[in-house]
This record gives structure tokens, sequence and C-alpha cells, in this order.
């Protein structure tokens, strides 16, 4: 433990007296989509996250969902498992929702709302509407506020927060090579991950000399639109303990922290600045622990250009190095400080940030779904040898940070530890 | 009165219950610019809003503003999204400095407003006028015409002045 957990001073709401208890997905689909709806979606992965917490049905009495009006409503998921629900909600919002809700289901529960709550995302991003805003979201209509947007053109997430990513490069002379690291080395870790949608490595020639989306945007600097669902479950500590897996205990939560003008962030502070800057100071105190002593982190990776704005927000390293910190071996299975050992959003398959947690949850209950061998007891007898095809296990991994992305302006985060 | 057109094949509507953007495109349609001064604080602000970010205040006045400053950051868009601006690529998305109120209320704001780089007249700007500007570049406020009562304040390169050599990303 840290010196700060024992700092009577520092902050920690409910640290540790809740856990992520279930984790459960479907593949992550591109080519002829899931060619399911996304209520079939949904059902099945808050169906494998109840199974793999060793929980029933009749034990989930809290359910939350997060879209773009792309999905299916949690009483439909409920209904089709026989669930019945103390309480539900249904919000919108992409990116930087998991970990909210996650702060959500803490407070419902705490507040005797109900037990155990099932978070789900459920989308065909791919084949129906696709995250990326091409398709019927590139032509809906473009009314009032959106002329000061849309009506230019500006629309596309690219689109959006490229202007914060030029600005980076050029007051801190971040160069488009490092930043191209970040694709390079989830590349790595999908490769070690039989799931991912994108298993093949790439190099930073790859990146750099695949197609300008929007400058500083190349293809590979984006993320994969896939379908798919993933589901949570979050319950008490203490009911953890008698569950399947060792618990994962949640420290502290950031939920859609803003930075001002969430309206039009451009008009205040310096651009290049994100939502960590202030999330900070609500995920460090209320974890007890600070960002040297996170073993591995999710930081979203809608671009590549999010994970490093937000490494650096949270105090990862000094705002204006994040370019160094993402190409100098610290992110890479083995290095100091792994970041989305599945992929990510580049390589595993665009989720809107639930799969960063739930691959975290696996990390720390130090059984991640890599290839390596199966031993008696059903769990993966990890050989930690990162080449290729092999282990993305992290060795002896206790602390974990994900960094949920929404905008420049908005963001979430979540401290887990292996109890 | 709602205002509509149609542009680039999009249409384009300000309800009128949206009474600050139906005022705020009221005179872009007259080729002014103007945006709402704080009543009580004296700030500037963009876009429009109901109360002033600065200081809640939900009276403010129209005041004529210099549509003149410079690159703040930007955005080139190779794969356009809209089919609107299919046939227009690459296209510069821009987030302009004024030089009204630069560096006020803390040295880290500007009003940035956006706008695509156009010709003189408004028309989105070809290639290679799209190649010259970057971070820094000196631009001066021009409308593109949508329909009658409505026009869209854009940007173009201000060639009255001497300009400092912009940074672009690096090819």
């Amino acid at each position: 433990m840290a010196e700060s957990d024992i700092d009577a001073g520092t902050p920690k709401h409910l640290a540790d007296k809740y856990a992520v208890v279930g984790v459960g997905e479907t593949a992550f689909m591109r080519g002829n989509g899931s060619g399911r709806s996304t209520r079939a979606l949904g059902t099945q992965a808050v169906r494998a996250a109840i199974l793999d917490a060793g929980l029933t049905p009749a034990d989930i009495d809290g359910m939350l969902s997060y879209s773009n009006n792309d999905s299916t409503f949690a009483p439909m998921i409920a209904g089709d498992l026989g669930i019945r629900l103390n309480f539900y909600m249904d919000v919108y919002g992409g990116g930087s929702s998991t970990e909210a809700l996650v702060g959500i289901a803490i407070g419902v529960i705490e507040a005797g709302l109900c037990k155990t709550v099932a978070i789900f995302r459920s989308m065909n991003g791919f084949s129906q509407v696709r995250i990326g805003g091409t398709g019927a979201r590139s032509a809906v209509p473009v009314n009032g506020d959106m002329l000061h947007n849309r009506a230019y053109g500006w629309q596309s997430a690219g689109q959006s927060f490229a202007p914060s990513f030029m600005r980076h490069m050029y007051v801190y002379g971040t160069r488009p090579e490092q930043v191209a690291m970040v694709k390079v080395i989830h590349s790595e870790h999908a490769s070690n991950n039989p799931k991912a949608l994108y298993k093949k490595r790439v190099t930073v020639d790859d990146v750099l000399s695949s197609r300008f989306i929007v400058k500083p945007l190349h293809l590979l600097d984006c993320c994969v639109e896939t379908d798919n669902a993933c589901a949570i479950i979050v319950t008490r500590a203490n009911r953890a303990r008698d569950l399947r897996h060792h618990p994962v205990l949640i420290r502290s939560v950031v939920g859609r922290c803003c930075k001002p003008r969430a309206d039009m962030h451009f008009q205040h502070g310096p651009i290049e600045r994100v939502a960590g800057y202030y999330g900070r100071d609500i995920l460090w105190p209320n974890a007890g622990v600070g960002p040297e002593d996170i073993d591995v982190t999710g930081s979203y990776d809608a671009f590549t250009f999010t994970t490093m704005l937000q490494l650096e927000d949270y105090g990862f390293c000094k705002k204006g190095e994040g370019g160094e910190y993402v190409s100098d071996g610290t992110m890479r299975l083995g290095g100091k400080r792994p970041n989305n050992t599945s992929g990510g959003h580049l390589c595993e398959g665009y989720t809107h940030g639930i799969a960063m947690v739930i691959e975290n949850v696996r990390q720390l209950r130090h059984d991640i779904d890599d290839s390596c061998p199966l031993g008696p007891d059903g769990k993966r007898q990890h050989t930690y040898d990162y080449r290729e095809g092999g282990c993305r296990q992290i060795k002896d991994v206790e602390l974990s940070a994900n960094l949920g992305w929404a905008m420049p302006g908005t963001g979430s985060a979540m401290v887990m530890r292996r109890a | 009165m709602a205002l509509q057109g149609d542009y680039l094949g999009m249409a384009l509507t300000v309800d009128e219950l949206d009474i600050e953007n139906v005022a705020y495109f009221g005179y872009c349609a007259k080729h002014d610019f103007h945006l709402q001064a704080c009543d009580s604080c004296k700030l500037l602000r963009y876009p429009p809003t109901t109360a002033c970010p600065w200081c809640a205040a939900l009276d403010s006045h129209w005041v004529a503003v210099e549509g003149k400053g410079a690159v703040h950051s930007y955005a080139e868009v190779h794969h356009a999204i809209q089919p609107a601006f299919k046939g227009h690529t690459p296209y510069l998305i821009l987030l302009v400095d004024l030089d009204t109120q630069n560096g006020a209320p803390t040295p880290d704001e500007a009003l940035r407003v956006a706008g695509n780089l156009c010709t003189p007249d408004g028309q989105l700007a070809p290639p290679e006028m799209v190649a010259k500007v970057g971070i820094g570049t000196r631009l001066r406020m021009v409308f593109s015409d949508v329909a009658n009562g409505l026009s869209m304040p854009q940007w173009t390169i201000d060639e009255t002045v001497a300009q400092p050599a912009p940074w672009r990303y690096p090819d």
C-alpha cells in the first residue's frame, strides 16, 4: 500500500467496497457484420458476463446501458434473460460512459435501489450505425447549433478532435512517428489476443504510409469500427468474495468529467488540454494512489492521439512529453506500464471503451484470455513470453487505470485493484 | 422566422425559437459579423449562447466585431464523411483566433471562430490555396451565401498583410 493509503487526509470515497465480478462479450465483427440485432448481441454479452461471475439471471436486479440511440434498451435484454429489474437506466453517450456507469452503479447500490448491476454496450457499429459517421449518420439534417460545426464538414470524431491533435504537435513538437507507435504497440498486443479483429503487427511506416483521413490522422491512426456487445457486472466487494473469480475491486471513478465550455471546449484554455487535466484531481485522491503506482493502463484509443493526450493529462508523464512516453517502450507488454494489452480500439475492435475495462479486469484476475496453454484448473499457464502469438498476461499486475474518452472536453476514468 | 437553405446539398435550418442563432445568422446574411457582448462583464462570446459563459448573466447585446485573426489550429480533411463535402477534398476546418479579445479573459483564451478556408467569394478553397495555410496564417472573414437571409461566416487569406510562415503538418 502506498503512503497515501494510510493518510487520513486523502479522500477515498467507497474505495474497494465495490467490485467488477463478471465480464463478457461477443466476437468483434466486420465483413458481413454480426448478422444479428443489437438485442441479440446485448443479450449474449450480458448472459456471458453473468455466467462468468458465477451468478444466475435472478441475481441481477439492476441494469445500465449507453448508446447513441443505436442500440437496444435494458428492459428488452432483461426480459430476454428473465431478469426482474429493481433499477435500470439507458443513457445517451459513447466513449467515457463505461466508467461513469460504474460510478452510477455504485451509487444506486449504495442508495439501496438494487444490489447487482449489469452494464452493457451493444452496437452494430460497422454494419448498421457506423461509429465513424459514414452512411446514414453522415447525412442527418443540420440544425441550429450544428451550423457552427457540421455545416463546415466538421462532424466525425476524427474531424472534431483533429484541431487539438494538430495544436499539440505545434506547441510541443510532437512527431507523427512518435504517435504512430501507439498503433504499432497496440498491434503487437493484438497479435497475442485471439479475439482481436486485426492481429497483424504493423510498423511505423505502415501507419505513416496509410492514406490520410483527416490530417494529422492517417487511416491506421484511427480505430476499427465493429459489431459487438460487451457487458460487466458490478456488485459489493463482500459479495464478490463468494464468486467465481479473484475479486477485482474498484478504487475510484471519474464520470464524464468536463473541461469548461463543454458545448465548445475550444473557447476555454489550451485546446490541446483534455478533460483528464480536471479528472486527475478526482481519480488519484479517491484511489489513494498515483499514476506512478499503476501497472497497466487502458487509455482510450479511438485514435492514436487520444491515448497520448489522456496519459499526459492524467499525469503519467509531463504535459508535452506524451510523444516520448508512447514511443519509448513504456506502453509495450514487458515495458514498465503496458497500455491496452488487448490491442484496444485500434486493433481488437471498437466498443466505446467497455472492452478496455474488461481487459483490465482479466489482467487483474491474472487470467487473461491469450493463447497460453490451459492448466489442470482450467486457467491458462502464462509464459510471459510476449512474442507474436504468445502471452499477454502482465506478471504480478495489481493496479490498473482506465482512461475513457468522449472528446477532448469530456472523459471518465477508473482505478481498479486486485484484491 | 426560421432560417432555411440548401448548402452544398445539405439542408440547413435555424428554428425560430433559437433566437440567438437567428440573430447571429441574421447579421451574417448582411455580411456583418456580430457577437454577443455580456451586459454585465462586457466579454464577447462565441458561438451564440443563452447566458454568458464567463459570468452567467442573461442579458447581452450584439456588437460588430472585426472578422480578422490568425489560425489557432486546423484539420485538413482528405476523406470527407458528409456527401456535401465529397467533391471538395482536401478542405480545411479552421479555428481562428480573432484579434478582438485575444488573450482574454486569460492568456489561454481567444474567440476561436470556426469556418472553412474559402476563396474571397466564399467558395471552398482549391487544393493549391489549402496548401498555403497553417497555424499562424492571417485570415479575414468572408461569407458563403446559402439562401436569402442565410449566410455562413468563412475565412480567406488576408492578402493585405504580410504573412508569417505558417506551421503545417510535416509532409
